[in-house]
């Protein structure tokens, strides 16, 4: 591990690492800094409870990513990665634990805490490391007939032709009561989007549970990060979630440099800031329609999707592709945009704002359609901090936090912006969050372009020294992003790991519709609008 | 009510014309990559730098054989910026018929020093695809007439074709206009609009949804993944295409595809329905 020196590590983080240190003694086996604000830690599995705990009571962590490697060539075992976020010391800690292939287990967390269900279940899956005290052990990430592979072992070949699937199919659980009755959905829905299967079980009108079942999308993208060049891993980032494509790009050039200890150049840190706003832009005007369609306003949605459009012609003028593909780039961005390419993006901003501000009035004066929003699908705050929900969920359901901000990436350093939060958690105010953060964005590419520094918009990536390793963080437009990467040489990796926010925040759906009628699902699964594909990958 | 109706009368028509009119797309973008085939040397960087294997090569008996792919090429531009003898076109609307008319092969001699040289042959799927245009254009009249159902399947695509796809329905591209309509059910439909490379957890799923959607049925495939498998090819979840599972009638290139490109294979695909007097998928 590239390290640097105990000095360097954020002033934040040093009261937390010398109570870590004090606390756990010898327990903690090693401390590297890899970087100011990214320190590992060597630990036995028996640690990771204590630790844990520790992190989230006195400290206010939390667990972002929980991962597996397979490092049995290089150090003869399997290692897991926990990684926790400290926002208000803007640091990352990140704790190494061994598994041994003699003996692979895993101690879950999950009964403690809720929000690493899933992510240990596909560690499970992807790794064949067996789950030790996980209230539902079951499949997640392969589906229950697949037969006995762990495609994410280093002795399982990418292109494996699998047999036909024979095994049994999922088993949900069993919902029984006078008058319950299920409804399955999917995996194809009626409307234009992903595949998943929800099963409803329902007494009268109301939602009693609601069981989901995903990863109908997987696509062996992790798998196959290790068997591309680096150049064209670029390319499937930008395909691991297509609504989020610049912003997955992103976090994968952010580890890659941050892993080649280099940093992009500050106009194309300013370039990137402006992607990554136009694509919350798009995505959040196109979201405030969908929410309106559902609820039946479909003369709001129209305007919306005009709306978008023209953002998505501003993306095609700024970057040759409507989606921000390929203008993603190690060390920087592909191209720098001449005088009337910043002309047409300013005048975009600049008419959106007063075209939004309308769209927005026209729902505000709907008083049924303000009727349907409040107070359905509501996640409460405390729910959402148990299961880690991220990103614009979270922020309208209290939980306050911004890698934008809390952990300044890109040129958010440069900008003045707030976080909205809310407390109710309903469909209206994530209509909300996304309505403030349009006018955010708006703002922060106004102020960019008045200030865009001059300078280089890309700098070559050095070639990565083997068993580099490094986070990378993007605040996309539907939260947090995290790309980790070990590199291998040769201009290959290792292991590339990626967290897209619905991961995390799919749980949070179960709990927000219980309680409500089936009619209401399509708008608060809007109003959360996961993507599939990030989460299966 | 008021505020409504004008707000609706001062946006006036958005709707765009197409294809009456060109597409519009910025000259900044990128599209259909164009190769100088007859004064090429090298082919080899532009081929290393494909992320999809659209651009390919090999070497047999003294010849190299070059191919350009459409049903693979994500525009991505890696080989353009590798080689000066490719070039980006903004051109989006490349629907074909069949899977072959996206693929140009080229035979050159190759030399010692491991470049390439005389031209032998040149096989340009474009020329097919222009024929196919013509034609979709004479019959774009009996087309409009036509009400067609659409169901839309998500076969494991990352969402890019879905952003695409739901713009169909905006008011700038409103596909009701010829008549076509996205349907919840494929019971009700006449063609499934297929995205992704076939995920093996969405096969079963895709077969069925064609099962159950009444013959005549068109398939159209939309975007790379869904015409050869993408960047995602065919790996251990991945089938790379849906022609790995189901007759194709109509390809859609594009990473993903804009809704021009969309209508473009759309309409293309329901002239076929016009030559067929009846019909399997």
């Amino acid at each position: 591990m590239n390290a640097v020196g105990r000095d360097q590590i954020l002033p934040g983080l040093q009261p937390v690492l010398a109570d870590l240190t004090e606390r756990f003694g010898p327990r903690i086996q090693a401390v590297h800094p890899a970087r100011a604000n990214e320190i590992y830690f060597d630990a036995q599995m028996e640690l990771v409870p204590g630790f844990c705990a520790q992190l989230y009571k006195k400290w206010n962590g939390r667990l972002v990513s929980l991962f597996a490697d397979d490092a049995r060539a290089e150090a003869g075992v399997f290692h897991l990665y926990y990684v926790f976020a400290l926002d208000a010391a803007h640091g990352f800690f990140i704790l190494r634990v061994p598994v041994s292939p003699e003996r692979p287990q895993i101690l879950s967390l999950t009964n403690a805490l809720p929000a690493v269900n899933w992510q240990e279940r596909e560690i499970q899956d992807l790794f064949g490391l067996k789950l030790e005290g996980h209230p539902n052990p079951r499949r997640c990430a392969l589906h229950d007939d697949w037969p006995e592979v762990h495609p994410l072992c280093k002795d399982f070949e990418l292109k494996t032709v699998l047999p036909p699937f024979q095994g049994e199919r999922h088993k949900f659980r069993e919902v029984e009561g006078e008058g319950v009755f299920h409804v399955p959905v999917g995996p194809v829905h009626a409307g234009i989007i992903e595949p998943g299967h929800f099963l409803f079980s329902v007494a009268g009108e109301p939602v009693l549970y609601l069981q989901i079942r995903l990863f109908y999308t997987h696509k062996g993208t992790e798998k196959l990060f290790e068997n591309i060049s680096i150049s064209h891993g670029v390319c499937l980032a930008e395909s691991i979630s297509g609504d989020s494509s610049f912003a997955h790009a992103t976090a994968f050039c952010h580890a890659l440099e941050r892993a080649a200890g280099l940093e992009a150049p500050p106009r194309a840190r300013a370039l990137r800031s402006i992607c990554l706003e136009l694509e919350r832009l798009y995505n959040h005007i196109a979201d405030v329609g969908a929410i309106a369609t559902d609820v039946a306003f479909v003369v709001a949605n129209a305007h919306a999707m005009r709306l978008k459009e023209s953002v998505l012609r501003v993306n095609e003028l700024l970057t040759g592709n409507r989606l921000l593909r390929g203008m993603a780039r190690p060390g920087g961005v592909r191209s720098d945009w001449d005088a009337s390419q910043l002309e047409a993006l300013a005048r975009r901003v600049r008419e959106l704002r007063p075209e939004f501000e309308s769209l927005v009035e026209l729902i505000r004066d709907s008083s049924s359609t303000r009727d349907r929003l409040e107070t359905t699908g509501i996640l409460k705050p405390q729910i959402a901090r148990d299961l880690g929900v991220v990103g614009l969920a979270g922020r309208a359901s209290g939980f306050d936090h911004d890698l934008r901000r809390d952990f300044p990436h890109a040129a958010y350093g440069q900008v003045k912006f707030t976080v909205p939060v809310y407390s109710e958690g309903d469909v209206l105010r994530r209509m909300q969050v996304r309505i403030d953060e349009v006018f955010q964005a708006l703002s922060i590419i106004e102020q960019l372009l008045a200030q865009l520094p001059d300078g280089p918009t890309r700098l070559e990536l050095p070639a990565l020294p083997p068993n580099a390793v490094a986070l990378g963080y993007v605040e996309g437009w539907r939260g947090e992003i995290f790309h980790w990467i070990r590199a291998a040489g040769g201009g290959r990796l290792a292991r590339c790991k990626i967290k897209d926010p619905s991961l995390q925040n799919w749980p949070a759906l179960s709990e927000a519709i219980l309680g409500n009628i089936i009619p209401d699902f399509p708008v608060i699964n809007k109003s959360f609008n996961l993507s599939y594909s990030g989460t299966d990958r | 009510m008021f505020g409504i109706l004008r707000k609706s009368l001062h946006t006036g028509i958005v709707t765009t014309r197409y294809p009456a009119q060109p597409a519009e797309v910025s000259s900044h973008a990128r599209g259909r990559p164009e190769i100088d085939f007859s004064k090429w040397t090298d082919a080899r960087a532009a081929v290393a730098s494909c992320p999809t294997g659209a651009l390919a090569c090999a070497e047999a008996q003294g010849q190299r054989t070059v191919s350009l792919d459409l049903g693979k090429c994500t525009f991505c531009g890696l080989c353009a910026e590798a080689d000066a003898a490719v070039r980006m076109t903004t051109d989006c609307e490349l629907a074909a018929r069949r899977r072959q008319d996206l693929v140009t092969t080229a035979a050159y001699e190759l030399k010692p020093d491991g470049l390439q040289g005389r031209l032998v042959s040149l096989e340009r799927g474009r020329a097919a695809l222009e024929a196919v245009g013509a034609q979709l254009k004479s019959r774009i009249g009996q087309v409009l007439g036509r009400s067609l159902h659409i169901r839309e399947v998500d076969a494991g695509s990352c969402n890019g074709c879905e952003v695409e796809i739901a713009g169909l329905n905006s008011p700038v591209y409103d596909l009701e206009r010829f008549g076509i309509h996205f349907v919840a059910s494929p019971r009700h439909a006449d063609m499934l609009l297929v995205t992704g490379p076939v995920s093996r957890n969405m096969e079963l799923a895709l077969r069925k949804t064609y099962d159950a959607t009444p013959a005549p049925r068109l398939v159209v495939a939309v975007g790379a993944c869904a015409c050869s498998g993408g960047i995602f090819g065919a790996n251990y979840a991945s089938l790379g295409g849906v022609e790995k599972v189901l007759p194709v009638d109509v390809f859609i290139p594009g990473c993903p595809p804009n809704p021009h490109a969309l209508l473009q294979g759309i309409l293309l695909a329901i002239g076929r329905v016009g030559l067929k007097s009846s019909g399997e998928g």
